[in-house]
């Protein structure tokens, strides 16, 4: 057993030291108690609830199917693309939705494998949103298809005329990388979810005893299970990492490997994902203020410090965005290339400018609140901020596709894309998410209770001369 | 995979070499008069979108012939018309970026070719193209359950080209079928392809005898000796896609 001294808070000179209650990690709560509290959660269930149940279901139904099938029926003439802008709003919702999936696996992964203690009561959340916000983006690829019924073409399987897909392609790259990271993001939801569908499993009753037994594949929570189910959550916490950044690395080569004014460029890379992990951090802000202004027993989990974390890293993540977006215009600037100077002029002064200002302004304006450590305590501030930054984060991958789209090599054919039944499908793929997550939040525990209960059983306030530390000592 | 492609075979069992077709427009002999237009869609049968998706940036056109002025008439000052296709490029952008190989390339006559029952329409190849001569079926504009219009329309379909349903890709093809015709005819006669015997609609039609066709690797046809004055160039030749087509200019 290792111990390190190690400080959740440091108090800046004059303010009064805090009260070690405040952290979740040194309030403890009997584990009896805690479980319970967790179920309850689970198990109340309003009409409110309900009524906002039904109306996304309805908007699903509507909007998402319904209009899909519409959509699929009569060609894509029922949405807005043209030439030359052949990738509309279905493109710029997989961009978006995957970058929100980034920060799933971010917050979880990387801060399971640095130690960082604030990530115990969210990574569930987090994780969840990862595997929703998948679903969404694999709905807009098929949206977005001409053929979507031929749409298993682009999987490798064996067939009587010999053909497999085209491996050159940067799209099969992206199609390969997201099952990829789907099914590793799915697996690594489920992982740490076991022991918690074992606790759920043992106080249940009825159909959810049923439901319960069968996702918590027989766990018992020997010593050796335990061990089992360590080795196997580091070693996918380690995997996925590199395959996060290679996922929206790939999502990026889309576009920089073709040969358009605006879009070959080598920062796409890093540049995608930072602005991934920027819409990504600040959806989870958002997740995570309704989950705690509308569940039961949440403002015991789910703290001020948990989102003056979280605030830390959208402001760390905002400047890095801000720096790389910086970026993406000074290089092109120094080349001098007439038609990314084009394009520029008109993303910036054309008909659509309010696009550009409303994407820096959204990215940038969190950078001021952020700043404060007092506002990034207030989780409300920190969720509109996130609302604010996926807004910009949304208008940024809109301007990068459907408005460079409009600027080509042959000025004959630039014209201008007017999106027409992809807002109605967004507003479903919106709808979906939100829907996914309010039936999984009443289906599986949205906090890792084993992982709550492990941090505040590692944390001691040691007494050093007058002053207590706060120690983290790793039980092995 | 399958056997690799083999080289095309002639009666005499010796190798074809490979045919490099191209085409040359002459800007200062083009009148606009878009008969060309009208040909390719008569010998394609392309689509009629009607007047609002045309409007839209949807108008189905193997070929445009594009113009640009200045100021405002009639005090105008005119860039010559020009007459953009295909240029079924030798390096093609379009190629590569299909996930499923509905865009590949022709051995044996080096053109870019468009498989319209493998694509499945992700119009990755329309934006990788930087001479946007791609263009989708955004509907099904040849059903004529849909559009009653076409009832009788239908009647005037060539039938040697495939109809092409909504979703699919599709682009100049350089006339392929009447190449395949005139190599077939020469095959059958035991001879090789003679200079001026493939003549793609757009050419035909032409009333100024603006678009050469022929076969650039044969250094005696009009096509390769109009390609190498002076007056020569190609669109967008820096990008490197060693365009088939040749655009002459600035000459008397």
């Amino acid at each position: 057993m290792s111990a390190i001294a190690k400080p959740l808070f440091t108090p800046s000179r004059g303010e009064e030291v805090e009260d070690p209650k405040e952290h979740l990690m040194h309030d403890p709560m009997p584990r009896g108690e805690m479980n319970s509290m967790v179920l309850d959660s689970m198990h109340s269930t309003t009409w409110k609830y309900w009524t906002l149940t039904g109306i996304l279901a309805f908007i699903v139904v509507t909007c998402l199917f319904a209009a899909w099938y519409y959509l699929i029926m009569q060609g894509l003439g029922v949405a807005g693309v043209n030439r030359p802008v052949f990738w509309g709003i279905f493109l710029v919702e997989v961009v978006f939705w995957i970058g929100i999936s980034h920060a799933g696996t971010f917050i979880s992964a990387i801060l399971r494998v640095l130690k960082v203690e604030s990530r115990r009561p969210f990574t569930r959340a987090a994780e969840l949103m990862t595997t929703f916000g998948l679903v969404q983006a694999g709905i807009s690829v098929f949206l977005h298809m001409g053929r979507v019924w031929l749409s298993y073409w682009l999987l490798p399987y064996p067939n009587e005329r010999g053909l497999w897909p085209d491996f050159h392609s940067p799209l099969m790259w992206d199609f390969m990388a997201i099952n990829t990271y789907l099914l590793c993001s799915t697996m690594y939801l489920f992982l740490p979810l076991i022991p918690d569908l074992a606790m759920a499993r043992d106080r249940s009753t009825g159909w959810r005893k049923t439901f319960y037994k069968i996702l918590a594949i027989g766990f018992r929570g020997t010593e050796g299970e335990w061990k089992n189910l360590k080795t196997a959550m580091n070693i996918f916490a380690f995997a996925i990492i590199p395959v996060m950044f290679s996922v929206h690395t790939i999502v990026s080569w889309d576009f920089a490997m073709a040969t358009r004014p605006g879009w070959s460029s080598s920062v796409f890379g890093p540049y995608f994902v930072i602005g991934a992990l920027q819409s990504g951090m600040a959806a989870v802000a958002i997740v995570l203020f309704m989950i705690r202004s509308t569940m039961k027993n949440m403002k015991y989990f789910l703290r001020p410090e948990h989102f003056e974390a979280l605030g830390m890293l959208m402001f760390l993540v905002s400047l890095a965005w801000a720096y790389f977006y910086f970026n993406d215009y000074l290089v092109p600037w120094y080349g001098g290339d007439m038609w990314d100077k084009i394009l520029n002029t008109f993303i910036q002064t054309g008909p659509l400018w309010y696009l550009w200002y409303g994407m820096l302004f959204c990215n940038l304006a969190p950078l001021v609140i952020l700043w404060n450590k007092k506002w990034r305590r207030i989780p409300w501030l920190l969720a509109i901020m996130g609302f604010v930054i996926n807004v910009g984060m949304w208008l940024e991958r809109y301007v990068i596709i459907p408005e460079t789209l409009t600027i080509n090599r042959m000025p004959f054919t630039w014209r201008i894309y007017v999106p027409h039944i992809e807002i109605v499908l967004t507003i479903g793929n919106f709808a979906f998410f939100f829907l996914l997550y309010l039936l999984a939040s009443r289906m599986i525990p949205l906090i890792p209770v084993w992982e709550v209960q492990e941090g505040q059983e590692s944390h001691i306030l040691r007494k050093v001369g007058k002053a207590k530390i706060s120690t983290v000592s790793e039980i092995d | 995979m399958t056997d690799k492609l083999q080289a095309p075979v002639s009666k005499n069992n010796e190798i074809v070499t490979s045919n490099v077709w191209g085409m040359v427009i002459d800007q200062d002999l083009c009148t606009g008069c878009q008969a060309c237009v009208a040909a390719c869609a008569m010998e394609n049968n392309i689509a009629f979108v009607g007047e609002t998706d045309a409007g839209y940036g949807r108008s189905i056109q193997w070929i445009r012939v594009e113009r640009f002025w200045q100021g405002s008439f009639p005090n105008i000052k005119m860039t010559p018309y020009q007459p953009v296709m295909c240029q079924q490029c030798h390096n093609a952008p379009c190629e590569p970026v299909c996930p499923v190989f509905a865009s590949v390339h022709s051995e044996s006559e080096d053109l870019n070719l468009q498989v319209y029952n493998r694509c499945v329409g992700t119009r990755y190849c329309a934006n990788n193209c930087p001479y946007q001569a791609r263009v989708f079926n955004w509907r099904d504009y040849t059903d004529a359950r849909i559009r009653p219009e076409l009832v009788t329309l239908q009647n005037q379909l060539n039938p040697d080209v495939t109809v092409r349903r909504r979703g699919v890709m599709e682009k100049c093809t350089f006339c392929i079928q009447r190449i395949r015709h005139a190599e077939d005819t020469a095959d059958s006669e035991n001879r090789s392809i003679r200079d001026g015997e493939v003549v793609p609609a757009c050419a035909q039609a032409c009333p100024a005898d603006a678009i050469i066709f022929g076969k650039l690797d044969d250094p005696t046809s009009k096509v390769s000796q109009a390609s190498a004055t002076s007056r020569g160039g190609h669109l967008l030749e820096e990008l490197g896609t060693l365009p088939r087509v040749t655009y002459l200019a600035g000459g008397a």
